[in-house]
C-alpha cells in the first residue's frame, strides 16, 4: 500500500539524514528511485524548487513526492514521516540523553558516519553532474557540456569577485535564463 | 498571547521566510528565539546547534523542537514544530498540483534544462564546503574517500544497495576503529 511504504520510506530519510539541507538529497534519490516514485529527472527538477521555496529541502521533498504519489494524504504521511524521527530524537536528547551523545563509542560511530556522509555527498554531486550535464545515454551532448561549463566557472568564479559570490537561488534564476538561451534559440 | 499559539506563529514565520533551509535558519532562529522572545539563551541555541549536527534531521526543526520542548513541554514542542513545518507544506502541495502543466510549457521545459545542472553544481559545492570544514586528519579523510568511491560504484553500476548500508559501514568502521585503538593502549 502507497501510504505504508511512503511512511516507511520517508522514516528512513528522517532518521539517516545528519548533517544539514543536503545531506538528505542522496538518500532521497536512493529511495525515490527505487521506489519508482519519480524519475531523475522530476527529482532535480523538484530538488530545485525546494531549493527556491522556503523551508527544509528534506520537507519539502517529502511533501512533494507525497502528494504525486497519494494527494493530500500522501503529502501529510511523507511530511510526519520525514520529521518524526528528529522530533522523536531531540524529545529524547532534551528529556534525557543529551549524556549519551557526549558516550566515548556514541561519539567514535558520529565519527565515522559524519564523513561518509560527506564522501556519499560528493559522490552524488558527481554522479548527477555528469548524468544531466556531460553524458546522456552514453554520448555526450554539446549544450549541457556547455551550460555545465558555463555555470560552474560563473558560480565558482562569482566567489572571487564578492564575498559570498552567487546564492543559491541567483544561480538557479541564472541557470534557468541560460537554458532558456540555449536550448530555445 | 498565549505561548502555544506565540510558538507556532513565531516558528510559522521562520519556516515562511528561510529559504534553502539548514544554516540560513539559524540565524532566524537565533534572532527570534535569543534576541527577541528571550525564549533560550545563546548558550543553549549554541548547545542546540551542536546536538543538531549530531543528530538526523534537519536542523531548523531540531531547533524548534527543543525550543518549544523547553519552553511549554511536549506540547510546545508540537506547536513549534508544525509551526515551522507547514509553510513549505502548504507551498509544496500547492505547488506539486501544478507543476505538470507549468513543465509542459516548453520555456519553462528550457529553463529546468538549466535548472537541473545548477542543481548538480549546488549539491557538489556543499560537499566542498563540508569537506573544508571537516577535521583534517588521515581517519575522516580515508573514511569519506572510501565512502565516496562506493557511492560513485553504486551509482555507476546502478547497484541497489542504499546510501543508509555505506553510512552504517563508515560509523561501524569508526567504532572498530576506536574500539582496537583502545585495546591497544590497555595492554
Amino acid at each position: 500500500m502507497i501510504l505504508l511504504e511512503l511512511l516507511i520510506g520517508f522514516l528512513k530519510v528522517g532518521c539517516f539524514a545528519y548533517g544539514g539541507a543536503y545531506a538528505a538529497i542522496p538518500l532521497i534519490r536512493d529511495i525515490v528511485l527505487s521506489y519508482g516514485w519519480l524519475d531523475e529527472e522530476m527529482l532535480t527538477y523538484m530538488i530545485a524548487v525546494s531549493e527556491s521555496t522556503p523551508g527544509p529541502i528534506m520537507v519539502n521533498l517529502a511533501t512533494y513526492v507525497g502528494s504525486s504519489q497519494a494527494g493530500l494524504a500522501g503529502a501529510l504521511t511523507a511530511t510526519l514521516a520525514v520529521v518524526l524521527p528528529s522530533f522523536i530524537i531531540i524529545l529524547l536528547v532534551t528529556a534525557m540523553l543529551k549524556t549519551v551523545l557526549k558516550n566515548q563509542y556514541v561519539q567514535a560511530v558520529l565519527r565515522g558516519l559524519k564523513p561518509g556522509m560527506i564522501g556519499i555527498i560528493l559522490a552524488t554531486g558527481i554522479a548527477m553532474i555528469c548524468r544531466n550535464g556531460i553524458v546522456t545515454e552514453e554520448t555526450v551532448r554539446l549544450r549541457p557540456l556547455f551550460l555545465t561549463i558555463t555555470l560552474g566557472a560563473v558560480y565558482f568564479g562569482s566567489r572571487k569577485i564578492r564575498k559570498g559570490g552567487l546564492s543559491p537561488i541567483q544561480l538557479i534564476c541564472l541557470a534557468a535564463a541560460a537554458g532558456i538561451a540555449v536550448y530555445g534559440l | 498571547m498565549n505561548l502555544l499559539a506565540d510558538l507556532f506563529l513565531t516558528f510559522a514565520r521562520i519556516g515562511l521566510f528561510t529559504f534553502g533551509g539548514g544554516y540560513a535558519m539559524i540565524a532566524l532562529i537565533e534572532n527570534a528565539c535569543v534576541a527577541n522572545k528571550q525564549w533560550i539563551t545563546h548558550d543553549e541555541m549554541m548547545d542546540i546547534t551542536v546536538i543538531a549536527e549530531s543528530t538526523p534531521g534537519p536542523i531548523a526543526i531540531n531547533c524548534a523542537t527543543y525550543v518549544g520542548y523547553m519552553r511549554k513541554g511536549f506540547a510546545g514542542a508540537l506547536a513549534a514544530t508544525a509551526g515551522i513545518v507547514l509553510p513549505s507544506f502548504v507551498i509544496i502541495y500547492a505547488i506539486s498540483i501544478f507543476l505538470d502543466d507549468f513543465l509542459a510549457i516548453t520555456a519553462i521545459a528550457h529553463a529546468f534544462q538549466g535548472i537541473k545542472i545548477a542543481v548538480g553544481i549546488l549539491i557538489l559545492d556543499a560537499a566542498v564546503k563540508m569537506l573544508k570544514k571537516m577535521p583534517q586528519k588521515t581517519m575522516p579523510r580515508i573514511i569519506m574517500a572510501a565512502a565516496a568511491a562506493a557511492m560513485l560504484a553504486i551509482n555507476i553500476f546502478s547497484l541497489r544497495i542504499s546510501s543508509i548500508v555505506v553510512m552504517l559501514a563508515a560509523g561501524l568502521v569508526s567504532l572498530i576503529l576506536y574500539l582496537t585503538k583502545k585495546g591497544g593502549q590497555a595492554k
